[in-house]
């Protein structure tokens, strides 16, 4: 597609950090009011281009080209004085603040020193109109849904008169409605001539969305689609580079023994909704929803780190009711956690001590440490999951994300758990250790292990779940059979459209 | 974590060549057995505060347990006349409640460490005064004062507590070394050999971390605060013996920053998850250490803790250094 000059151009950026290359050599376009998807799997380098284009960090090397001249960002405001604004995936308003003041944060009209209140307050309506929303500017941004914060957020960029939008993954944690609302908004700028810049899991709203599609795939370009290539089976093939099946590779087991049964336990941070979910023997799960639909706060309750409020559960038919991780560990559950950096790790420690935490307990002698039994979980861990590491003295920090997470797979299986709980078992790993992690699952399942999993990757759910619930709200809105696992499916569980019974 | 104790051993060494070269009576045998007696009292209490330190925490209130231990201790023997070992047994005894106490406070009712332990700091001193109606007291009998009962065990108990073990002609050992090698030797091993000791270091590493790889948290952080009173319970023991006349208001004030002064300058990050008690002895020592080069120089005392404070400060940003350079050395290589 031979376009103009476009308005903002990068080739061949390069961007590395601790143990992980993250881009090589990306490229990427976008012409006037133009609405570009950019997609990829978790870890393909989506994030780390839009931190680069939006001045948030810099990259090692390559061309950034707005309006033809090469630019040099050393931060998010040079970037924003020509004209790049990121609406982050964690919106970045104070809460505290009135919607008007959020707008205007750092940029409030003012003469010798003092807020002109009551400019800033007619020039936030004016943005407020040009979204579409209908609050008073006084609102405090805080007690308002996060689709309206959002909206907050474009109307702050619009008002330092950016010309193209970045936003990461903005529907991932809106309803339906509120989703429509933000597509009707941006499809009213890309007329206005503003340019987007779309990151996004849904391949459905893409295809809705977008005028062109660029792909990534593990740092690098994948292919680029213009708006009549666009479909489900292209993106997806460019996606993963090869068909989904061979990818995911599962094959189904028959079920076994029940190994987790939850009946309406009431996790704490969703005290009005119960849950019920069963996972047996050699089982992989699925939980689907959006961002902030209370699967996190499942799996935590369930691992007792928030006790549930009520309910009954049950492991392997005995009643099971954990206080702490200690207990459900003790009661065989293990739980690699979404937050792998806080909760999987303790990163200033080796691969040793990391890999023997859990089961320390179990080979010490009066409380003395077995460094030669630990040694050896550590290089059973190793070798079971292919830690690329120096050597088991490495300190955890400095390998990569991929790694990180088969530090956290390798000390639970020293523990041979019954049920292993991942949450977002791939998010900012590599392509090539992402399939070792599937191939992993797979194999556990095989061998009987019951494996309960929360991804918001789409394909991550339609290709390794025998049976997925979706959550909703704090509740499951609805459990799917393999057979009936599809995207759309998904999603309208996921937004609250209830199963048609 | 090697190279850490060999910074801080070596800072000793630089003090200590300077000021014998300066002024040569700092090494005679008086000297020098007043060094090393301070040096282990100072160390003995250090070794609690490291370990709460190395989880994160912080316990201020430690001078004040000193304090308040001496003044108990003393009080117990003198007025009281209660048996000199059973005396021993009570103080120790509330050393440890008031860090069960603590521990509680911390974990289970969430208080902010600090917040806790500052009211400790206020409140065992005020208790120290009032019990004794802030009357200076001795725990042993000066000449030509018979207040007291179980004269013979106490001169006993003097002698293990604040004892001197003639080596050679002219030079003693005091006693409260020996009690700082075998404190210092089981604090080690428990850190670097047993379970308890690695989580420790994990929970000051992260928390949430540890929890969630099955570690009772809540438990390590009791008896690490439990520990650290402790130690400084038995601290005030060595202080109480130690002193001729113990007093209620100033006996033990300030320790808590000299105790956190060591730990820091030892090699520990207030942050949590570092540290050995081989540094933290070593660093205790070197704050001793600077108070005698001041006077046998012959600096003004008025800049006593100004220098104290230049040494710790340039320690710990030497420290940063290291494991900055350290850092990137590991970076490089993966």
């Amino acid at each position: 597609m031979p376009q103009p000059s476009p308005l903002l151009e990068v080739k061949g950026l390069h961007k590395s950090f601790p143990g992980v290359l993250a881009l090589k050599g990306v490229s990427l376009h976008l012409g006037e009011g133009e609405v570009l998807a950019l997609i990829g799997e978790n870890g393909a380098g989506k994030s780390t281009l839009m931190k680069i284009l939006a001045g948030v960090q810099p990259a090692d090397s390559g061309d950034y080209f707005v309006d033809a001249e090469p630019v040099n960002f050393h931060n998010v405001r040079d970037a924003m004085n020509k004209g790049i604004a990121l609406i982050h995936q964690e919106l970045n308003l104070a809460g505290n603040l009135d919607v008007a003041s959020n707008i205007f944060l750092g940029r409030e009209p003012q003469k010798n020193g003092f807020i002109q209140e009551a400019v800033l307050k007619q020039e936030a309506i004016k943005y407020l109109k040009r979204v579409g929303l209908d609050i008073s500017v006084d609102t405090i941004t805080g007690s308002l849904p996060i689709g309206k914060q959002q909206l907050v957020e474009i109307a702050k960029a619009l008002s330092s008169d950016a010309r193209v939008l970045i936003m990461d993954e903005p529907t991932s944690s809106l309803s339906q409605k509120e989703t429509e609302t933000l597509f009707e908004v941006v499809k009213g700028l890309r007329e206005e001539g503003i340019s987007v810049i779309y990151i996004s899991h849904r391949l459905g709203e893409v295809k809705e969305l977008a005028d062109r599609v660029t792909v990534f795939r593990d740092g690098e370009n994948a292919g680029d689609l213009g708006k009549d290539e666009i479909n489900h089976d292209a993106m997806v093939r460019l996606m993963v580079g090869r068909d989904l099946t061979e990818f995911y590779d599962r094959k189904i087991h028959s079920p076994g023994e029940m190994v987790l049964r939850t009946q309406s336990i009431v996790s704490p941070a969703f005290p009005e909704h119960s849950v019920s979910i069963e996972v047996r023997s050699g089982e992989i799960v699925g939980i689907a929803g959006l961002v902030g639909a209370g699967r996190t706060e499942l799996l935590q309750t369930i691992f007792g780190i928030t006790p549930a409020l009520g309910g009954l559960m049950e492991v392997e038919g005995k009643a099971f009711a954990p206080n702490s991780p200690a207990e459900a560990i003790k009661s065989g559950l293990a739980l690699a956690p979404e937050d792998r950096k806080q909760h999987g790790l303790v990163l200033p420690m080796t691969v040793r001590e990391n890999a023997s935490l859990p089961s320390l307990k179990n080979d010490q002698k009066n409380g003395m440490l077995d460094f030669e039994a630990e040694k050896k979980i550590a290089e059973l861990a190793v070798e079971k999951m292919q830690i690329k590491t120096p050597s088991i003295e490495q300190i955890a920090r400095f390998l990569s994300g991929g790694n990180q997470q088969k530090i956290v797979l390798g000390k639970w299986l020293a523990m041979n758990p019954k049920l292993l709980i991942l949450d977002e078992p791939t998010r900012g790993i590599d392509i090539g250790a992402k399939r070792e992690i599937y191939h992993l699952m797979e194999k556990l399942a095989g061998e009987g292990m019951a494996i309960l999993f929360v991804s918001s990757e789409m394909e991550e759910v339609l290709g390794m779940a025998d049976r997925a619930y979706v959550m909703h709200e704090g509740r499951v809105s609805g459990e799917l059979s393999r057979e009936e696992l599809s995207e759309e499916a998904i999603m309208k569980l996921a937004t609250g459209v209830e199963k048609a019974a | 974590m090697k190279k850490n104790v060999f910074g801080i051993f070596a800072l000793l060494l630089v003090i200590f060549v300077i000021t014998a070269l300066i002024n040569p009576k700092f090494l005679n045998a008086y000297n020098m057995q007043n060094l090393i007696k301070w040096s282990s009292l100072y160390g003995v209490m250090s070794i609690g505060v490291a370990l709460v330190v190395i989880t994160g925490g912080i316990d201020l209130s430690l001078g004040s347990v000193v304090g308040l231990v001496a003044v108990v201790l003393a009080f117990l023997l003198k007025v009281q006349g209660l048996d000199p070992w059973l005396c021993i047994g009570l103080t120790l005894g509330m050393s440890l409640l008031i860090g069960l106490v603590h521990g509680l406070l911390i974990t289970k009712a969430k208080i902010q460490p600090f917040v806790v332990t500052l009211c400790g700091l206020l409140i065992y001193r005020s208790l120290g005064r009032w019990i004794t109606d802030n009357q200076s007291l001795g725990p042993v009998p000066l000449e030509g004062d018979d207040g007291y009962k179980n004269l013979e065990e106490i001169q006993g108990l003097d002698y293990i507590f604040s004892g001197k073990i003639p080596i050679g002609e002219s030079f003693n050992l005091p006693t409260p070394f020996l009690f700082l090698v075998v404190l210092g030797v089981a604090a080690a091993i428990f850190l670097r050999k047993t379970i308890w000791g690695r989580y420790l270091y994990a929970l000051g590493n992260n928390e949430d971390g540890a929890r969630y790889s099955g570690i009772n948290t809540d438990k390590m952080k009791i008896v690490a605060y439990v520990l650290c009173s402790l130690l400084a319970g038995f601290a005030g023991l060595l202080f109480a013996f130690e002193l001729d006349s113990v007093q209620p208001a100033q006996t033990g004030e300030f320790y808590e920053l000299y105790a956190i002064a060591a730990a820091v300058l030892g090699g520990c990050s207030l942050r949590g998850g570092e540290g050995s008690i081989l540094g933290v002895i070593i660093a205790a020592a070197v704050i001793r250490l600077i108070y005698n080069s001041i006077n046998m120089i012959g600096i003004s005392t008025h800049l006593e803790f100004g220098i104290l404070g230049m040494v710790i400060l340039l320690g710990v940003i030497g420290d940063e250094f290291l494991k900055k350079k350290m850092n990137q050395r590991q970076l490089a290589k993966t």
